[in-house]
């Protein structure tokens, strides 16, 4: 019945073009594309604690971060081949995150905010005196681990399949939660929380599943993000930034829609790359995405998909 | 005629001030029981330590048979008891149907989401909805806003409904429909204990009456007997004099 | 076992100044039910305004403290205007947003105009020595000055009518209104009062440590656990509670590595958020509704 849905194959239709379009071997491209289905993929799953219910993570890079130290130990120390220990890196973080937020998500979104912020700088100072994780060096991968793809080469283009593949699942995670009766009771949290609860809504257990929901897809990503690097350490993987990022092209492209965050992530990548190579502009990166924020914050809290709805509502129909 | 909610000696405290205070009332299936007082007796705080929004110092509240003292809102409305707001709650961007919705899929019915469609779909025909089901929450008029409330407790197919103020700041044509909305809810088996100011409405709605007065009971019975009471009357016009004299 | 003791005693003079720190925060967020998340740049703010001061001019360090202070006023209001003032009423997901992306702006600026280098403010002043063990003389007067801030503070709102003004908008918004209380004049003014506790805590912050434009983060999320400690909304319990903390960190320091100083930080501001919701002290500046 959901394949009926126009919107299922408006998705279908992304990850193919991004499937197809660095086809000719351009690795340009490539790049390209594989940093925008990163922050497609990190936007999309924080859209279900942010555009669902309400409330801010700050820190979603810690799941990013996590996930790439769980898979580059369960690789390197352990030996497990990549996709089980992508698999087993997004198991390991989902159900720290589960249990982090039953404990946090009883309380309001003021709250839970803070002890966002506050998460990444613990983890990253605990990462960095954690010896078995390489402490503040971090941990090297030996290139011998690409061997078992087909050589350092070949690897890049699987694994960045696999980002695309995990882009397309954020995609149609944010799309089913957001159909299901558990999206449904987290946008109700998001508009009035008391109300819901009132309603029946068991909030804290629902709160406490979309946020490990939400960093399952993530950890995987950063499992293989880092492993293409072969390296990781706590300053990469725990940097704001990601995250910071990540919130703006949710709020940019439109938060609680679907298609919002892939938009923004799009749009945001290409005022990115313009910036960075603007002379006067390179070291105004954040400033900008200061600014942009603000503004969303202000004037258009529904993003380019609010605005968009509001010129042409029809479009709710088809798009998410 | 059993008893649907049992409120047994409740008490609950702020800061020095007692805001119910050894409160003891029942509501029988099937009945209509009006909870009245001046401002400030602590009737809203009644339907909070009811429903599970706060959690009472003192005393236990039953609803059919079992203990729900301080069980979680979401709990309670689970069990089947649902209560609209004073100061009404919408879910303000989500459209009228999809604000009944939550309320079939997580009451008492628990109903998976396409079911719970169209029970939201009912609940709004009822109360009079059914022309703006699309339409946002927020875009309704404070009428419109009351009717979702209750439409949205109903949805949940409760056995029993907190109704607070349900008429306040409706004008006398929507109260007379509102009216006729709560006998039709009563008369589905859906027993109902409401908070008005609306003399004349509570007074012709509800088969018993509790009257609060700081946080106490002040008086219960029949409509008749209550509006005669003596400390019922001095506890609203402040004179007992008044009450000596006749009306 | 003296040498703890010497510890906790330093711990708690800088301790001080969190709690000063501290009560900045609580007050916005006392009055406007507002986190300003521009705390940590405003505090940065205030150790550059010391700097600069210093630099230019010359004079002690301590001197620059009141212009610090006017001028945290100043940009706290600005704050309000700006970023504040259309998101009040709405979900506070909205206003975290707003000051979130403000202090994107701020510490943007901040790296770009001096990078990551370390800043250091030198003042000079005889310590206090007990036996072998010194407490510095900044750490000292920087408990002092703290007292006498808070000190005014609490005149102000407690025996001024302005500052009562405040503590009825604090109390109850609409209630306020209806007697004739320009709130969003209020609101301003606590904003700005707030933005200039930070950045003169800040100041004072540089007198006794080197710092860069990315220490805002530690003290932000200092305050933060001070905050919640002392309850949201109180001051008291702040400038309390931020002695205790600083006791916590004389405690810790001579024993745990001083990354770990911030791991314990957090995971007592999750208990005390999760255990006592209303922080240790239950004297409020704000009232909850029932």
């Amino acid at each position: 019945m959901i394949l009926r849905r126009p919107f299922f194959w408006i998705i279908a239709a992304a990850i193919a073009a991004f499937a197809a379009a660095p086809l000719g071997g351009d690795v340009e491209l490539r790049e390209s594309l594989l940093l925008a289905a990163v922050y497609i993929t990190l936007a999309s799953n924080l859209n279900i604690m942010l555009g669902y219910a309400g409330y801010v993570n700050f820190g979603s890079i810690v799941f990013f971060g996590l996930g790439g130290y769980f898979c580059i130990w369960f690789m390197n120390s352990l030996h497990w081949g990549l996709v089980g220990a992508v698999l087993a890196a997004g198991a390991a973080v989902s159900a720290m995150a589960f249990l982090f937020g039953l404990g946090i998500l009883r309380l309001r979104g003021i709250h839970f905010a803070l002890a966002t912020i506050g998460v990444v700088e613990a983890v990253m100072a605990f990462v960095t005196t954690f010896e078995p994780w390489g402490g503040s060096t971090g941990i090297y991968l030996s290139t011998e681990l690409f061997q078992a793809l087909g050589g350092p080469a070949a690897a890049l283009w699987t694994i960045y399949y696999l980002l695309v593949g995990v882009m397309g699942l954020s995609l149609y995670l944010s799309y089913f939660v957001k159909r299901s009766k558990f999206g449904v009771g987290l946008r109700a949290i998001g508009q009035n929380e008391d109300a819901a609860v009132t309603l029946g809504v068991p909030a804290p257990r629902y709160k406490a599943a979309a946020y490990s929901l939400s960093a399952f897809l993530p950890a995987v990503a950063g499992g293989l993000y880092f492993f293409k690097g072969a390296f990781i350490q706590p300053a990469d993987a725990f940097d704001l930034t990601l995250s910071t990022e990540a919130i703006v092209i949710t709020m940019l492209g439109g938060q609680g829609t679907i298609f919002g965050p892939a938009l923004g992530a799009y749009l945001y990548e290409e005022l990115r790359g313009w910036l960075l190579t603007s002379a006067t502009f390179a070291n105004f990166q954040l400033v900008v995405a200061g600014v942009l924020l603000l503004a969303i914050v202000l004037f258009a809290p529904g993003g380019l998909m609010g605005l968009i709805y509001r010129r042409f509502p029809r479009l709710k129909r088809v798009l998410e | 005629m059993s008893a649907i909610l049992e409120v047994e000696r409740l008490g609950k405290r702020f800061d020095g001030l007692q805001a119910v205070g050894d409160l003891s009332f029942t509501v029988n299936e099937g009945e209509i029981l009006g909870l009245i007082g001046p401002n400030g007796a602590g009737k809203s705080t009644v339907f909070n330590l009811v429903n599970g929004v706060i959690a009472p110092d003192t005393g236990r509240v039953l609803f059919r048979g079992a203990d729900i003292t301080a069980e979680a809102p979401y709990r309670v409305a689970r069990r089947g008891l649902a209560r609209t707001h004073q100061i009404v709650q919408p879910l303000p961007a989500m459209t009228v149907l999809e604000n009944c919705e939550v309320g079939a899929c997580f009451g008492r019915e628990n109903l998976p989401l396409a079911r719970a469609r169209a029970a939201a779909r009912e609940a709004a025909l009822l109360v009079g909805l059914e022309a703006q089901l699309d339409a946002p929450a927020l875009q309704l008029t404070i009428a419109g806003k009351k009717r979702l409330e209750l439409a949205r407790a109903l949805a949940a197919q409760p056995a029993l409904l907190l109704l607070d103020e349900v008429l306040a700041g409706l004008n006398p044509a929507e109260v007379a429909r509102m009216i006729e909305t709560v006998r039709a809810i009563r008369a589905r088996g859906v027993a109902i204990l409401m908070i008005e100011h609306l003399m004349q409405a509570i007074m012709s709605l509800s088969d018993r009456i509790v009257v609060l007065n700081s946080g106490r009971k002040l008086s219960e019975g029949a409509p008749g007997a209550v509006a005669q009471d003596p400390a019922v009357i001095e506890a609203y016009l402040g004179d007992p004099g008044l009450a000596r004299n006749g009306r | 076992m003296i040498g703890l003791l010497a510890s906790i005693l330093d711990g708690v003079l800088v301790g001080a100044v969190y709690g000063l720190a501290a009560m900045g925060i609580t007050l916005i967020w006392g009055v406007m039910d507002v986190v300003n998340l521009t705390h940590g740049a405003m505090i940065v703010a205030g150790m550059f305004g010391v700097y600069l001061l210093v630099d230019a001019t010359g004079v002690p360090a301590y001197a620059a403290l009141a212009p610090v202070l006017l001028a945290g006023f100043a940009a706290g209001v600005a704050l309000y205007w700006v970023a504040i003032h259309r998101v009040v009423g709405q979900p506070p997901l909205m206003s975290l947003l707003a000051t979130f992306s403000v202090n994107l702006v701020l510490i943007g600026l901040g790296t770009a105009l001096w990078g990551t280098v370390l800043f250091n403010v030198q003042v000079s002043l005889p310590g206090f020595s007990i036996g072998r063990y010194t407490f510095p003389g900044t750490h000292l007067m920087a408990a002092v000055l703290t007292a006498v801030i808070a000190g005014a503070l609490y005149l102000f709102l407690y025996r001024t009518r302005l500052g009562k003004a405040v503590r009825a908008v604090a109390g109850n918004r609409e209630a306020a209104e209806l007697v004739g209380i320009p709130t969003t004049r209020i609101l301003a003014l606590s904003c700005g009062l707030g933005v200039a506790l930070a950045c003169v805590s800040g100041a004072l912050i540089a007198t006794l440590f080197p710092f860069t434009v990315l220490s805002g983060d530690a003290y932000q999320l200092k305050s933060f656990v001070v905050t919640v400690l002392g309850g949201m909304g109180n001051p008291t319990g702040a400038l309390l509670a931020g002695l205790a903390l600083g006791l916590l960190e004389g405690v810790a320091t001579p024993f745990m590595p001083v990354s770990w100083t911030l791991v314990l930080e957090f995971v007592l501001f999750v208990v005390v958020l999760i255990a006592f919701p209303g922080g240790l002290l239950s004297v409020r500046l704000r009232r909850r509704r029932p």
